[in-house]
């Protein structure tokens, strides 16, 4: 069905179709080939993870035939959602070639904030849903002045900022170690006990398949009126058909247990909303531009400083929304809120799920894929009754890996002339 | 060692330069690179630059393009004083720019570059359009770019060049300045992007080239000014110029190594 575009019929050919040198296939094999032919040339995107995430649950599968139990993947899918809306806002500074090391402080802090206000100063729920946000989103500006104003390394900044703030993170709480948040508090039953009802689960599955169709075929229609090569039908249909049963394979799996969690599925859909900012709009534009070349972004005439300055905010907010995530899910919040390895994970998610430390390249999606792996690990893990210390090995070692197949990949892109 | 200057264009008084430099001075710490130039650029007009490697042209068009600030003088665009302070307000004045370094975004495609800073959109980026727009533009320029949905990176230093150019041409510029844009360009893109410098002339925009190719230069330009260590060494009609007066303002010399080789020439042939 694939064939070489040929000189000859070149008039009928659509516009970005008629060069002889262009290899287009036709139809869903056309589609499958060029996918081989973009992974050789070290376009792997989100290859790696996908596998190394089936191999991950073989393997604990074997060991462990609790692994995929519905019970655990329900956990499972709870666990991400804390770190993983952490490793969005990772996902957005990688993708400047910038880092933040302190997100964890950050989360804690937010937590912290969350814990007095809501205890002990006894303020409206929502109020201090704010407030703790805000606590973010104020680091993050802090970060974004000083690194336009002093171009200072984000490096050394927010090294300073993981001190920093948790020092702010325990002056806040005082001299109290721990806070209980009553389980009362909407916050804390979203977290732990509000699961999709099946209808709507299967629903969402099923607007999501139509929301990909819908959006693929809009595009193929004003291709073509733009006289531009259109995908074709059988592609869009399959790749919507495919979403739509592993969705509601997920969705008919987990509610055999308790069935989806919500705190998952506001996780998933900030993911889709930063994927659509990153993609389709200019802000998302002027982030590629800027990791890929500053100058050249600040020469193209975009207000590069601004960038930074939304980036870091954004970046430091979302932490401050996974620590308010994790403070719910445990309903409690303390000195160690934030700390130990929470700003390892987010780092090492984003990473894992292939957004490239050297910037601008990556993806929303890379969050959600790589902290799937790094609480499969854990789960995994803690179900073999294996303690922290080999935890802390195993995904030091997947976060190697990973950064290997980045570099590995990134060499190969260059061998290919795509560097 | 300056040029007569009596040689020099007299100014059309009617017509107001659209840009218009007075004594411009810029240092690198202890390097002059520009001292005092003045430069006037009307619409309709091609401005060819020329000087020798190191002579500040790069430079002068980096102030224009609000890459540089400068350290003295003034720049009046439209009769109109104004400060240049960053790239974006030298877009939002109407002076595009092709960068010598051509400055382009590895990781992005041809459509993003093209278009980067400048986008079109529908609610959402309207990435139809802008594909539409950079095949037409690419093919006025006889740009052989296989596909513009691949990153900048794996096109040839001439493909890569051709983008370049065809940036600058999206939205409405007044005035284009092109740094060496033929540097790197094959026999066919070089003359359609003369053709193109002198549709741009018909057009009523202002160009400012830079090139080391006399023959381009004569080819299309109105009129050359020769910049010499940093300073104005001379403004000439192209047509009231030859070639050797040229590069005499530019070597600051009658004597120099490129005379001395076309005498050597001069001397071979006629003796064998
Ligand atoms: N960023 C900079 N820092 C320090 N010195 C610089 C810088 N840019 C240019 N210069 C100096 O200014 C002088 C003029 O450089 P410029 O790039 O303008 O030359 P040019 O006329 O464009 O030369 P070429 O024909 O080689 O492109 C040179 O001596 C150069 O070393
Ligand atoms: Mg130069």
């Amino acid at each position: 069905m694939s064939n070489t575009a040929t000189a000859g019929s070149q008039a009928e050919r659509a516009a970005d179709l008629q060069d002889e040198r262009l290899f287009h296939g036709e139809g869903l094999t056309g589609a499958v080939e060029g996918f081989i032919r973009r992974v050789r040339s070290g376009d792997l995107g989100s290859l790696p993870v996908v596998i190394g995430l089936i191999v991950i649950w073989a393997v604990f599968q074997i060991l462990n035939p609790a692994f995929l139990s519905a019970d655990n993947l329900v956990n499972l899918s709870l666990q991400c959602a804390a770190i993983g809306t952490i490793s969005i806002g990772i996902v957005l500074v990688l993708l400047l070639g910038e880092i933040d090391l302190s997100v964890g402080s950050v989360s804690g802090l937010s937590a912290a904030v969350l814990g007095v206000t809501l205890t002990q100063l006894h303020w409206n729920s929502v109020l201090t849903v704010i407030a703790s946000v805000l606590a973010g989103t104020v680091a993050g500006l802090i970060y974004g002045l000083l690194f336009t104003r002093f171009g200072v390394p984000s490096f050394v900044i927010t090294l300073a900022g993981l001190l920093g703030f948790l020092g702010l993170q325990l002056w806040v709480l005082g001299p109290n170690s721990s806070i209980n948040i009553p389980f009362s508090t909407w916050l804390v039953t979203f977290a732990q006990q509000m699961f999709l009802p099946p209808w709507a689960a299967y629903a969402l599955a099923a607007v999501a398949a139509l929301g990909l169709f819908w959006s693929d075929w809009r595009r193929s229609r004003r291709r073509r009126a733009a006289g531009l090569s259109s995908g074709s039908m059988s592609v869009m249909l399959v790749k919507a058909g495919l979403l739509l049963v592993a969705l509601g394979v997920s969705v008919w799996y987990l509610a055999t247990d308790r069935g989806v969690g919500a705190m998952f599925v506001f996780f998933v859909l900030l993911v889709v909303l930063m994927n659509f900012l990153l993609t389709r709009t200019r802000w998302g534009r002027a982030v590629f531009a800027v990791g890929g070349s500053v100058e050249a972004a600040r020469r193209a005439g975009i207000k590069v400083n601004r960038i930074y300055i939304s980036v870091f905010v954004l970046c430091s907010t979302f932490a401050a929304l996974g620590g308010l995530l994790a403070a719910a899910r445990l309903a409690s919040v303390g000195a160690s809120s934030g700390g130990t390895d929470t700003n390892l994970n987010a780092i090492a998610a984003a990473v894992i799920g292939g957004t490239s430390l050297f910037g601008g390249r990556g993806s929303a999606w890379s969050a959600l894929l790589g902290i799937l792996v790094i609480q499969s690990i854990s789960s995994g893990l803690t179900l073999l009754n294996l303690d922290a210390s080999i935890r802390f090995m195993i995904t030091g070692a997947v976060l190697l890996l990973a950064v290997i197949i980045d570099s590995l990949s990134r060499r190969s892109r260059a061998s290919h002339g795509q560097a | 060692m300056t040029m007569d200057p009596a040689i020099a264009e007299p100014e059309p008084a009617t017509r107001q330069p659209v840009l218009s430099l007075r004594g411009i001075s810029k240092g690198f710490g202890a390097v002059q690179a520009l001292t005092e130039i003045d430069l006037d650029v009307h619409a309709g007009e091609v401005v060819a630059i020329v000087g020798d490697n190191g002579a500040g042209k790069s430079t002068l068009v980096k102030i224009l393009a609000g890459v540089y600030s400068h350290d003295a003088g003034s720049i009046a665009f439209d009769g109109q004083p104004v400060s240049i302070g960053s790239p974006a307000a030298s877009r939002e004045l109407g002076i595009a720019t092709v960068f010598q370094d051509l400055a382009l975004c590895d990781n992005l495609d041809v459509v993003s570059n093209l278009f980067l800073g400048r986008e079109i959109t529908k609610g959402t980026l309207d990435e139809e359009e802008m594909e539409k727009r950079s095949w037409s533009l690419l093919r006025q320029l006889s740009a052989r770019i296989p596909s513009v949905r691949i990153a900048v990176a794996s096109l040839s230093g001439g493909q890569r060049q051709t983008v370049a150019i065809a940036r600058s041409l999206i939205g409405e510029p007044r005035i284009v300045i092109l740094d060496e844009p033929t540097a790197a360009l094959g026999v066919a893109q070089t003359a359609e992007v003369l053709n193109l410098i002198e549709r741009l002339r018909e057009r009523g925009l202002g160009v400012i080239l830079i090139s080391h190719n006399m023959a381009d230069v004569q080819a299309v330009a109105d009129r050359v000014a020769v910049l010499r260590l940093g300073r104005n060494n001379g403004n000439f009609r192209v047509p009231d110029v030859s070639y050797e007066e040229i590069i005499s303002a530019i070597t600051g010399a009658t004597d120099n190594v490129v005379t001395r080789r076309a005498e050597a020439r001069n001397t071979e042939r006629n003796a064998s």
